[in-house]
This record gives C-alpha cells, sequence and structure tokens, in this order.
C-alpha cells in the first residue's frame, strides 16, 4: 500500500468513529451509548445559582457554643451577669466575684480551648471577657458549610427524583444547580431553598404573649409564628406563639421521615423518628414537661404547639399542619436529606420551558439547513467540481462536530447550534484559501497536479494561523463562559478543529486520487 | 465563475486617509453613543432583574397586558413584543432580582390570562441577582482583555518571531491587571488603562504585525459595540459571545492578509512596502470577499430564521463580519505603514 492509500485509510477510520458516535443521537439504543446532551435552553428545565449564608452558619456554630457554656456554668455553679452573642461571631461573658471568676477561667480552660480571647476587662470585682473563634476555625466552618449544603442538597435532589441533575460549586460559597426537564420549579425550588431546621422548643408560658407583641419581649424567648390557611376563605391566619429560645432537639437526631394519613381527620402528616440519643431525649423532654406545650418548629415557623400529656418513648413524633400530600412529602425529603447548614439565597435562576426548547431546536436546526444549502450551492456554482469536494467536506464537517459532542459528551446549547452555522460559513474559508491559490498557481501555467502541490503547501501555513486565533478566542470563551455560551464555544472550538481536518487533510487526498490515481489532466476549479 | 479580475489592482493604501477618516468617525459616533446613553444598555445578564418570555394563545393588546402586570407586585416593568407577530409573545422585564420564589411565575400568568382573557404560557423566566450581574460584567472585560492578549503573543510570536518578548510582556500584564483588580480597582478603568498600556508597549517594543492586528481588532469592537448602542439593543451573555468570535474573525482576514505581507516581502523586497502591502490586499481580496459572503448568508439566514433568542447575536455577528472586513483591507495593513514612515525618518 502507498501513502496515497495509508492516508485515505485513516481518514476513513475517523468518519466512521464519528459517524458510530452520532448514531446513539437517532436510536438511543445504540452502542457505544453517548447521546448528545442537550442544553438547558434546549430541552428545557432550571438553572439555578445559590450562595450559602455562610455567616450564618458561623454565628449559628458560636450560638451553639454560647449554649454549651451557659448549660456548663449551670452544672458548675458558676453565675454569670450575661453570657451572649454579639455582632454576629463574638461572645460576651459578665461575670461578678472572684468565685465566678475562677469557676469560669477554670470551665474556659478544661473545656473550650478552641476559643479565642479578644479582650478581657476587669472593673473593680466585675470581669468582662470577649470571645470568639480563630479566623482559621471560622473559615473552616464557613467552608464546611458550602460543602455540606452542597451533598444536603444532592441529597434532597436524588430524593425528588429529577433525572441526570447537576450540582457543583461555583466559587467559594456558591452552588451551581442545573436540572434538566423538571416542570414545576415553584416545588423544586422550595424543596432546595428552604432550609429544613427542625427545632423543638418550648412554649414560654409564664409571660404575658400580649405583652410580647407589643415589645416587651422576657429575655430568652422570642414571638415566633404559625401560619394556617383556612379553607373556607382561602385566607391565611397567622398565630403568634411565645417561645423560649433554647433549643431542646434538633432534626440532626432523627433517622427517617415519611408521609402518613391520619385516620381521623384524612390529613397527611409527616411522622419522624428518632436515632437512639434523639429518642433518649425525647423522652427525657416530655417526662420533664408534661402539661406544658411543646412547639414544634421548622425554619422558624411554628407548626404546632401541643400539650405534652405524657412521658413519650419509643422515639417518634409527628409533624402535622394542613399540608396537602406533595407538601408532605417535600418536607420529609428535607428532613431525611437533613438542614442546611446555613440559609441559601437564590442569586441567578434561569427557567425554560420544554415548548420553547422545542421551538429553538426547529428553529436552530432549520437555519443550519438553509444556510448550509446556500454555501454548498454558491460553492458548486462558484468551484464548480472543486466545489463539490469542499461541499463533501462541509457535510462531513457537520457530522465530524456531531461525533466530537457526542463522544466528549459536551452539551449542544442553542448558542452551540449557531456556532456550527457559523463553522459552516468558515469552514469552507479554508478551502478557498486554497482553491483561490491553486487557481493563481494554474494562472502562472502549472499543470493540475504541480498547482493542487504549491496551493496545499502554501495554504497550509496560513490556515493554520488563521484558525489558532479562533481557537484562542474560543478558548478564553470556554473559561469566561457559563451555560448556553460554554456550549457555544466548544461547538466553534470542535468547528475550527474539524475544519482544520477537512480541508488540509480529506480534500487533499481526494484531489490526489483523481490527479495521481486517474491521472485526471484538467482541473474543474 | 470569479468576481474578482486575477489582475485586480484597486489602490487601498493610497485611499488609507479616507478610510481612517471613516474610521475614526465611526469610532467617534460609536463613543458618543456610548457617553450619550450612559455606557452600554445592559441586558438582565450583567445589570440584574428578571425576565419572563409569555406566550399568548391569540392575539392580546398591550395595554392588558399591562394591566394584568399591575395586579401582581413587580415593581418597574416593561413590556415589549418578542419574534415574529403571528407568535403573540412578549418580554416582560423589570430590573427587580429577587422575587421569583414562591410561585412567582404561577402568579404571573394567572394574572395574565385574566386580563387577557387568553390562554398564557410562560415560557421562560430568566432572575440574576445583582451580584451576579457584576461579577459576570467583570468577567466579560477580563475575558476580552485575555483574548486580545494571547492573540498579540501568538501574532509577535508567528510573525516576527518574539516568542519571549511579547510573553513576558503580556505575561507582565496580566499579573499587573490581575493584582490591582484584587484591590477593588473599578475594573472598566482598569481594562480600559491595561488596554493602552498595551498599545502603548506594542509600539515601544516594535512588534509592528501585533499592534496592527489588535487596533482592528479595538476598531471592530468599538464599532459594533457603538451600533449596538444607537439601535438601543441590550448586551448580554451571548452578544460577548459574538463580539470574541468577531475578534476570531476578524483576525482571520487580518492574519491572512498579513501572511501575504510577509511573503510578497521576501519575494520582492526591493519595492516599497506600500507597494507590496498594496499587492497583497489585491491577491487576496478575491478569498476576503468569498469568505465574508458565505459568512455574511449563513449569519443572514440565522438573522432572518433563528428566533427571537438568537435574534440578537446574529445582528452582532453580521456588523462584525464587514467591519471585520473592512478593518482588515483598510485599517490593519496601513498601520505597518505608519511605523516604516516613522523609523525612515
Amino acid at each position: 500500500m502507498n501513502n496515497l492509500s495509508w492516508r485515505a485509510l485513516a481518514v476513513f477510520a475517523v468518519i466512521i468513529i464519528a459517524i458510530i458516535y452520532v448514531l446513539p443521537t437517532i436510536k438511543p439504543t445504540w452502542w457505544p451509548h453517548k447521546k448528545i446532551n442537550l442544553g438547558l435552553d434546549l430541552q428545557g428545565g432550571m438553572h439555578l445559582v445559590l450562595e450559602v449564608d455562610t455567616d450564618k452558619a458561623l454565628e449559628g456554630t458560636i450560638e451553639r457554643i454560647s449554649q454549651e457554656i451557659r448549660d456548663l456554668c449551670r452544672k458548675e455553679h458558676v453565675r454569670y451577669i450575661a453570657l451572649d452573642r454579639v455582632e454576629g461571631n463574638r461572645i460576651s461573658i459578665k461575670l461578678q466575684g472572684q468565685n465566678n471568676i475562677d469557676g469560669f477561667d477554670k470551665l474556659l480552660d478544661k473545656d473550650f480551648q478552641g476559643l479565642r480571647i479578644l479582650s478581657r476587662l476587669t472593673d473593680g470585682d466585675v470581669l468582662t471577657l470577649t470571645l470568639d473563634l480563630p479566623d482559621k476555625e471560622a473559615d473552616q466552618i464557613k467552608k464546611m458549610a458550602t460543602d455540606q449544603a452542597l451533598e444536603t442538597i444532592r441529597n434532597r435532589i436524588d430524593q425528588f427524583g429529577v433525572s441526570e441533575p447537576d450540582i457543583r460549586h461555583q466559587g467559594e460559597k456558591r452552588i451551581l444547580i442545573q436540572l434538566p426537564g423538571i416542570k414545576d420549579t415553584k416545588r423544586a425550588k422550595d424543596l432546595i431553598g428552604r432550609t429544613a431546621l427542625l427545632e423543638f422548643k418550648m412554649l414560654d408560658e409564664t409571660h404575658d404573649l400580649n405583652a410580647a407583641l407589643k415589645g416587651d419581649i422576657p429575655p430568652g424567648s422570642e414571638v415566633l409564628y404559625g401560619t394556617k390557611e383556612d379553607p373556607a376563605t382561602r385566607r391565611i391566619i397567622k398565630t403568634p406563639y411565645l417561645i423560649k429560645k433554647r433549643t431542646l432537639l434538633t432534626g440532626a437526631h432523627l433517622t427517617d421521615a415519611k408521609v402518613q394519613i391520619d385516620s381521623q381527620y384524612n390529613e397527611p402528616y409527616v411522622s419522624i423518628d428518632f436515632d437512639k440519643k434523639g429518642g433518649r431525649d425525647f423522652a427525657r423532654i416530655t417526662e420533664a414537661n408534661v402539661k406544658k406545650r411543646l412547639a414544634i418548629v421548622l425554619d422558624d415557623k411554628v407548626y404546632s404547639a401541643p400539650v405534652i400529656q405524657e412521658k413519650i418513648t419509643g422515639g417518634k413524633a409527628r409533624i402535622t399542619g394542613n399540608f396537602t400530600t406533595e407538601e408532605a412529602r417535600d418536607l420529609a425529603i428535607a428532613l431525611r436529606a437533613g438542614a442546611l447548614p446555613a440559609p441559601v439565597l437564590i442569586l441567578e435562576e434561569r427557567t425554560v420551558g420544554p415548548s420553547l426548547g422545542t421551538d429553538s431546536i426547529r428553529k436552530g436546526l432549520m437555519s443550519m439547513c438553509v444556510g448550509g444549502l446556500l454555501v454548498v450551492l454558491f460553492m458548486i456554482v462558484y468551484y464548480r467540481g472543486s466545489g463539490l469536494i469542499a461541499d463533501f467536506a462541509l457535510i462531513l464537517n457537520v457530522i465530524l462536530i456531531a461525533g466530537g459532542l457526542a463522544a466528549f459528551q459536551a452539551t449542544l446549547t442553542l448558542p452551540g447550534i449557531a456556532g456550527i452555522i457559523l463553522t459552516i460559513g468558515m469552514a469552507v474559508d479554508a478551502n478557498v484559501l486554497i482553491f483561490e491559490r491553486i487557481r493563481e498557481e494554474m494562472r502562472i501555467g502549472k499543470t493540475p497536479r504541480a498547482a493542487v502541490d504549491a496551493g496545499y503547501n502554501r495554504a497550509t501555513l496560513t490556515i493554520l494561523d488563521a484558525n489558532v486565533t479562533t481557537l484562542i478566542a474560543a478558548l478564553v470563551l470556554f473559561q469566561f463562559g457559563t451555560g448556553p455560551v460554554k456550549g457555544f464555544a466548544v461547538t466553534l472550538s470542535l468547528g475550527v478543529i474539524a475544519s482544520l481536518f477537512t480541508a488540509l487533510i480529506l480534500t487533499r487526498i481526494i484531489f490526489d486520487f483523481y490527479l495521481i490515481k486517474r491521472k485526471v489532466k484538467t482541473l474543474s476549479i | 465563475m470569479q468576481f474578482i479580475k486575477p489582475d485586480i489592482n484597486i489602490n487601498f493604501v493610497g485611499k488609507r486617509k479616507i478610510a481612517f477618516t471613516l474610521s475614526l468617525a465611526m469610532i467617534l459616533i460609536s463613543i458618543t453613543s456610548l457617553l450619550v446613553h450612559k455606557g452600554p444598555k445592559y441586558g438582565i445578564d450583567f445589570a440584574g432583574g428578571t425576565l419572563i418570555q409569555v406566550k399568548f394563545d391569540a392575539p392580546v393588546k398591550l395595554a392588558d397586558i399591562k394591566s394584568g402586570l399591575a395586579t401582581v407586585n413587580l415593581g418597574k416593568s416593561s413590556v415589549q413584543g418578542f419574534g415574529e407577530h403571528s407568535d403573540y409573545e412578549y418580554l416582560i422585564r423589570t430590573d427587580r432580582s429577587v422575587m421569583t420564589e414562591q410561585g412567582f411565575s404561577l402568579e404571573v400568568q394567572k394574572a395574565l390570562a385574566s386580563s387577557t382573557g387568553q390562554g398564557v404560557d410562560i415560557r421562560r423566566v430568566e432572575m440574576v441577582g445583582p451580584q451576579v450581574g457584576k461579577d459576570l460584567r467583570e468577567k466579560a472585560l477580563f475575558a476580552m482583555f485575555y483574548a486580545l492578549l494571547f492573540i498579540a503573543i501568538y501574532i509577535s510570536g508567528r510573525f516576527e518571531l518574539k516568542w519571549m518578548l511579547s510573553g513576558v510582556m503580556a505575561g507582565v500584564l496580566m499579573s499587573a491587571v490581575y493584582l490591582l483588580s484584587i484591590f477593588n480597582v473599578s475594573v472598566p478603568y482598569l481594562i480600559a488603562a491595561a488596554l493602552v498600556v498595551t498599545l502603548f508597549l506594542f509600539w515601544f517594543l516594535e512588534l509592528k504585525y501585533a499592534m496592527g492586528a489588535i487596533v482592528a481588532l479595538i476598531h471592530d469592537v468599538t464599532i459594533t459595540v457603538g451600533i449596538f448602542s444607537l439601535f438601543g439593543k441590550e448586551f448580554t451573555l451571548p452578544i460577548i459571545a459574538a463580539l470574541l468570535t468577531i475578534i476570531g474573525y476578524s483576525l482571520n482576514d487580518t492574519i491572512i492578509v498579513f501572511d501575504r505581507i510577509r511573503e510578497n516581502l521576501r519575494k520582492h523586497h526591493k519595492d516599497p512596502l506600500k507597494t507590496i502591502i498594496n499587492r497583497s490586499v489585491n491577491e487576496t481580496l478575491s478569498r476576503t470577499i468569498l469568505t465574508s459572503m458565505t459568512t455574511l448568508a449563513v449569519v443572514v439566514t440565522l438573522f432572518v430564521m433563528g428566533g427571537g433568542i438568537i435574534h440578537d447575536f446574529a445582528f452582532a455577528m453580521m456588523i462584525g463580519v464587514i467591519i471585520g472586513t473592512y478593518s482588515s483591507i483598510y485599517v490593519a495593513s496601513p498601520i505597518l505603514l505608519a511605523w516604516k514612515v516613522r523609523g525612515k525618518k
């Protein structure tokens, strides 16, 4: 076999591979099962960028530490005048009397070595201390919060049932979520965005709710609301509750949450199972507070506040609250997946309905066919036989791009289709360059074979130079772009590479075949 | 078939003063338009805000849509037709961005259905928060700047074998820009300043080809942006993609002319540069026109048939292809000449 046959064989192999990769897109059951992925703008779906409020996660940690210090003080009989979280993430403590100060110092050295002492002021026998967490520790907590939020959201979406979701970090505290084909966007957003922090707290029944509503809120308590919709008038009724701030138990200790239907009222509710420690705590809490009211608080909203009738063992509880079945199901998912370590905020949302996506595909393909046809006709009219060769290369070009998209599992977007259309227009450029060169060479009297040789040799470097710069622009675009724009960069890059291949290698072989093998003496150009 | 005769010899270089005046006028108009409109008109990608695309089953009155929107808490909003008239599609925009939670699109759908009495399909909702908008704006500027720098390194290396020089220069520029951007320097001014410094360095280091190419590119991008501003069109992410593609495309043209200049310089080294440049432009003219035609053909197809979402992208590409072709003939090559004249003095 000679040189030409080897080259022809190699090109043939590349084309066959490209076709094999394109086929599954037409018939998904075929090997290698790699379809061209459609972007959200083509198949419909939702794109979300969330920001995790990591400062809140730090505040939550500090709040928990304050609570631990308070509990330990009580245990060790250390009395403090004030112990509060101030300025978000600092703990301020006021102590009076040497006994208390010594006791507190001991406690601090023993159990809270990780805390940083910011200031220590003594005024007579009153000591004021300010504590916080070292920067490294604080950063760690913030980073963990984002990681944990991402995991939790992934869990929730998996249980919600979305095919091929894409969830990833974007920058330090942002999370990018892509949910293709999702229809009920409101439900999905509610599920993803809710913190789902479940807390059990006691109602403050020693103080007056009405006084609290007027602004006289007793220390250690807060006013939270419960909302209910009146099914008859469809109005939302808000009920205030005065609730002790201290959290007795959280959703962190539950092992399962599922939807059940109340046989009496035929209403769905969520039943939760605690783990061993949670169950023990729940029994202890209910035992100590019989005949008092226990509030079930979810994301600072009171769902119910039943009176504890007796000690509850067995580690089970139920959350009721006029749910629809769907709401109950989503709440159960959120509880099972766990609470977000900090609230999240939706920074960016793009939703495309499936009908628009179908329209976009139709219009994109239509423009591609018409644009392609225009170029194909033009090349035949202008370059006749050689134009036909260039057109063959052009069609292969599109197949190569499609094969590349499938093989690299890249995503095709609407701008991506525009990129392919643009490539069709620009890909003939390489052939035009070569053909113009061949015409020039023939004008000075070279034989067709010598003219083709010279044309390719001279044009190759120019074509490479010109295409490398487009490739540079496309790569920068890929780095910068998100979603649809990235899709454009991908098809543009693939297009450049494919057109280099078809123009410099493929058409050359066809020319050589005619001029060397068939010994054709005239060139239709 | 041939459009351009092989022995064509148009005196492009001789008309460069007219071309420079024309280019300068277009750039001035662009900048004036940008100043009058207080900068580019940003779409929600860059400004933040909410955009809703709705489709009705039958024709509706604009006033009905507006009255329907008034019942929803939308803030300041605008409505305009979108795509073809027979589609009954509209775009609703507001500058508020944090309200897509809690079934917001359902509310809009209900309100519009009751005010117009037609079936409504919410086809697309896009919400971008102000912080994201600002980030994207800065990222877009950086992308343009980096693309120009990388291209400059490549051209200097390939055409003048000054890989090291241009590489070191670009490296220093990039790290300077990166350092300054950390210290919260306003990004648009930073990039503008960096571009001026870049051009000055090209001049100083005599990186002629890179200078010619980059000036042509800045010329193309400025005029495209200016025409966008004149037509009151919005800048979105796909438009940035179009601008970067224009950079790639225009450069394509420029490089092909440059390549021919280099080749002719070797072949006819006794001729004056002016003649060589003019001959090179003429020799490549056929190819320049042909490629621009095929590219323009597909872009116009996209503009006419591609639908509303891709419309502005195709429009930007159309302008870019035309301006890019013009600039590689009249802007990039004559700049090489400006150098030689100065050098001889």
